[in-house]
């Protein structure tokens, strides 16, 4: 189960919606082994398409540079979808290389850079196999987490 | 002539879980083979054959002290003793 507060869950939305109709990209931090998103970290689709996300290079490196010298980990790996559904696509599954990260795939096809719901989901990638996993949203440090369902009740 | 190898998660099977590692080698298609010689499988992860040329593999970079490679010469890249070799993978995906 991927468990992140409220704020953090509304980033990755808005940035989603923002970067309609070219795919948003980016990763939630935080401390090694602790699988808590902590530190949102948006980052360039260098390759500014609808269909496909890359990072750039070096803002890449930089990244790993400040996780390795913090002793943080991509706890989220996070991109939307702009046409099709959240959910990984081939070339995701190709491509995941962080076998410990809950990838998350935001699909912005309904309400594109309007407000309106967005499918939030969440998968493990561990050597080509995709698991869906439930996303717990916190929305204050004290009251419990709400579950968001999978709209499709798979 | 030694540089460490900052070696992603991904590729950290082949190293038995280091997260550096020290290789030899004058270029970085040198240092690339000596980490073969080490940690066996691991040069096939980083290069491919394209039509009979050995190249970086599309979706994998390579830093020299936080450089890319692909505008150091790519495999030919020189690489000095105490340097820093950073591999990283893409992140990287679409519809």
């Amino acid at each position: 189960m991927l468990t992140l507060d409220r704020a953090t869950y509304d980033a990755i939305v808005a940035h989603a919606k923002r970067d309609h109709p070219d795919e948003a990209c980016g990763m939630v931090l935080g401390p090694e082994g602790s699988d808590r998103p902590e530190r949102f970290k948006p980052m360039t689709n260098a390759a500014g398409s609808p269909t496909f996300y890359e990072y750039d290079s070096l803002e890449k490196l930089a990244l790993y540079k400040e996780m390795w010298a913090n002793d943080e980990e991509p706890v989220i790996v996070y991109h939307s979808h702009t046409a099709t559904e959240a959910y990984p696509s081939r070339t995701d599954v190709d491509l995941a290389a962080e076998p410990g990260a809950h990838y998350v795939l935001v699909s912005t096809r309904e309400h594109g850079n309007n407000p309106g719901p967005v499918e939030f989901r969440s998968y493990r990638i561990v050597e080509a196999t995709v698991t869906e996993e439930e996303v717990a949203v916190l929305d204050a440090a004290t009251t419990p987490p709400t579950r968001q369902g999978d709209p499709d009740g798979r | 002539m030694a540089v460490e190898v900052r070696i992603p998660t991904i590729l950290r099977t082949y190293t038995a879980d280091q997260k550096s590692v020290e290789a030899k080698g004058e270029s970085l298609s040198a240092v690339i083979d000596d980490l073969e010689a080490n940690h066996p499988g691991i040069k096939d992860r980083l290069v491919e054959d394209k039509d009979g040329t050995v190249d970086l593999r599309r979706f994998v970079n390579v830093y020299v002290n936080d450089e890319d490679v692909r505008f150091l010469g790519g495999l030919e890249a020189p690489v000095t003793d105490g340097d820093q070799v950073v591999v990283l993978p893409a992140v990287a995906g679409g519809a």
